[in-house]
């Protein structure tokens, strides 16, 4: 009984291991004996904090350069698979790559697999995912009913990150299989759209501006209140879709998963698909001007008035403050 | 945003194939039915809104190219044409529809093999997908398909211009953006807001009416219904609860010193 194996797809940047890749990691080591990591880059570099937060090895497909990972740490994963060495389950982050990464494994081995996962249980010797549906107000739990791998998409901030007393995580090397055309695109430039102050998913304060701050300009009022607090400024998808800020301010389904101590949300109707990107903020303040907008339903604090009335005055009462 | 560059090397156009999901009006909340505890499947279809941003993509680059034709493909229950009438409107020149009572429970990789197979008749240069559905938003259907095409992708599509045989692509990323070069055919998932999808005009909507719309079942694509749907399902779902509601909290309504109540409440957190 139990689940012996579990792979978490890993993924870091400059800054090192992603928060969701350490966050499966700690779920992980409770739910299996063995939790691994797959990845491609270089995984000496994030063994450390890999092993602490519960990895024993770090399998990576070395240096993929401008490729990208889908198709490739895919085909590696079906290599294992194929070879009796690989997992019974494999997590991956509802990111860009981690779709890609499950998408492919998922048709390469004939798969399905279990999407928008926020909580995971141990159920006999099978893992069942936890899925929020109608925009977080019923919750469904699937498990696969045979014994092939199971692979689910999780979504961030799903669980906490912790360390354990983990040690560094040893290094193995995991080789890509044929790819054919599928693995033919590659990244010829990054391109990042600077932003000052802490990251929207990292902020302890999130100031978050949508379609009742009525136009464009006045988004201003939101990135300087998040200034203010030390804060970062996010959206909802009505004005990113309009263009007045770019798809990285996005909170909600389609965009990024909030957990901040304080979330203030200002001029935001609180429709399922941005509810569900918030809603397990500590506190919530809520400024609209109608009464019946669904987003009173979650806040701690509703204002029932104008942003353009009480914006400006928060913004003057904080810089009297210095 | 769609740009096709003059040194394009596809002499015979582009030739682009968008899926385009049919599903119930989002407007009207959705319900598990308790018996087969898969969404209710009873109301008039729409076309995805999220599919409109492909539809508007393929029409502007088979525009920019000169020569070529939008072809939509779609895999829905009964016959439904509601959403592919839309997308027909707007100026796709035909249709493959997928419909089986075996397809009935079908997760996304069931769907990736039938829209697969439908696609694979239509030989495009191009597949255009949304990133994610409004209503099963697993967002895996785009790549499961590219990998049984034996084909490239690139997901979250922000922007492509096709030059030469080959799509650059602008890749939504964390930071930013990336730019990918992905040769020709491919599959490009897109997200959403990218483009203004036109409105279908009168001449459209009519026009629309006489196109035509293959209705094809499993046995037309030569998939063995023990593969897809229910029979092809290997997940089960073992419990639907509802969710623990947040509790609501104060509502005050501003009588010109509600900033006040909002810095007390920082305060007492001690965020400040
Ligand atoms: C598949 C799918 C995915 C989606 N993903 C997301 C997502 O990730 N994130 C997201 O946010 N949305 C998402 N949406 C869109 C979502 O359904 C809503 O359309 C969107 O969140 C609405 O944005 P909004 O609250 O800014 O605008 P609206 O719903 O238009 O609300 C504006 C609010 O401002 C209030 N208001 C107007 N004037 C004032 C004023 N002067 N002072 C105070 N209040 C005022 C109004 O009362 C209203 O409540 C998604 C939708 C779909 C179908
Ligand atoms: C609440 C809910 C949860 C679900 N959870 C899961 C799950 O965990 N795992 C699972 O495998 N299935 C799941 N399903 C079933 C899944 O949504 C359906 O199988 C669906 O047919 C395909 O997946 P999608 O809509 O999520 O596709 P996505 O991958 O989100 O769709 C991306 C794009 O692919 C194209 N596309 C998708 N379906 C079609 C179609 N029928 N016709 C034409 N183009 C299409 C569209 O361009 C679409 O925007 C769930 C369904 C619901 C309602």
């Amino acid at each position: 009984m139990g689940i012996s194996k579990i792979w978490v797809f890993g993924e870091a940047t400059e800054a090192g291991a992603t928060a969701s890749t350490l966050e499966m990691l700690t779920r992980a080591r409770d739910l299996a004996d063995t939790v691994e990591v797959v990845m491609s880059g270089d995984a000496a570099s994030v063994a450390g904090p890999l092993g602490a937060h519960g990895a024993t090895t770090v399998h990576t497909i070395g240096d993929i350069e401008g490729a990208l990972a889908g198709p490739r740490v895919a085909s590696a994963i079906a290599g294992a698979v194929e070879a009796g060495s690989g997992p019974d389950v494999l997590l991956c982050a509802t990111s860009y790559d981690g779709r890609d990464v499950a998408g492919r494994l998922s048709a390469r081995i004939d798969r399905p697999v279990i999407t928008n996962v926020v909580d995971l249980a141990v159920d006999g010797d099978r893992l069942l995912g936890i899925e929020p549906v109608f925009g977080g107000t019923t919750d469904v739990t699937t498990g696969f009913n045979d014994d092939g791998l199971a692979i689910f998409l999780v979504r961030p901030k799903s669980f906490a990150a912790e360390e354990s007393d983990g040690g560094l995580a040893d290094v193995a090397e995991l080789a890509v299989g044929d790819l054919g055309n599928t693995g033919a695109a590659t990244v010829r430039e990054r391109f990042v759209e600077e932003s000052s102050g802490p990251k929207l998913d990292e902020a302890a304060v999130v100031v978050s501006g949508g379609r009742g701050l009525g136009d464009p300009e006045k988004y201003e009022m939101i990135e300087s209140l998040a200034k203010l607090v030390k804060g970062a400024p996010g959206a909802s998808r009505a004005v990113v879709d309009a263009g007045w800020v770019p798809y990285s301010y996005q909170v909600g389904q389609t965009g990024k998963v909030v957990k901040p101590t304080v979330y203030l949300a200002c001029g935001i109707s609180g429709a399922t698909q941005h509810l569900v990107g918030m809603k397990g903020s500590a506190n919530i303040i809520a400024i609209n001007k109608d009464e019946e907008a669904p987003i009173f339903g979650v806040a701690d604090l509703g204002i029932v008035g104008d942003v353009h009335k009480v914006l400006p005055k928060l913004i003057e009462s904080l810089q009297a403050r210095g | 945003m769609v740009r096709l560059s003059s040194t394009s090397g596809t002499l015979c156009g582009m030739n682009v194939v968008v899926c385009v999901k049919q599903i119930p009006d989002p407007a009207d909340p959705g319900a598990l039915d308790p018996e087969t505890r898969t969404l209710k499947r009873d109301v008039k279809l729409i076309l995805d809104e999220s599919d409109s941003y492909g539809v508007e993509m393929g029409l502007q680059l088979v525009d920019a190219a000169g020569e070529g034709e939008v072809t939509l493909v779609s895999m829905a229950p009964n016959n439904e044409v509601g959403g592919l009438r839309t997308a027909l409107a707007m100026g796709a020149a035909g249709a493959v529809l997928v419909s089986d009572g075996a397809l009935a429970g079908s997760d996304a990789l069931s769907t990736a093999k039938v829209l697969a197979a439908a696609i694979r008749r239509c030989e495009p240069d191009l597949v255009l997908t949304a990133t994610e559905s409004s209503d099963g938003y697993t967002g895996t259907v785009p790549v499961q398909v590219a990998e049984l095409l034996g084909l490239p992708s690139v997901t979250f599509g922000k922007e492509i211009e096709v030059s030469g045989g080959a799509a650059t692509v602008r890749r939504q990323t964390e930071a930013g953006y990336d730019e990918v070069e992905c040769p020709l055919p491919a599959v490009v998932s897109v997200t959403a807001g990218v483009v203004e999808p036109r409105y279908p005009s009168f001449k459209g909507i009519m026009a629309a009416k006489n196109k035509p719309v293959e209705e094809l079942d499993l046995a037309g694509l030569g998939i063995d219904p023990a593969t897809v749907g229910w029979a092809g399902a290997r997940q089960e779902i073992t419990e639907i609860a509802e969710a623990p509601a947040r509790e609501a909290g104060e509502i005050i309504h501003d009588e010109g010193d509600a900033h006040e109540r909002i810095l007390a409440f920082l305060d007492d957190l001690k965020v400040l």
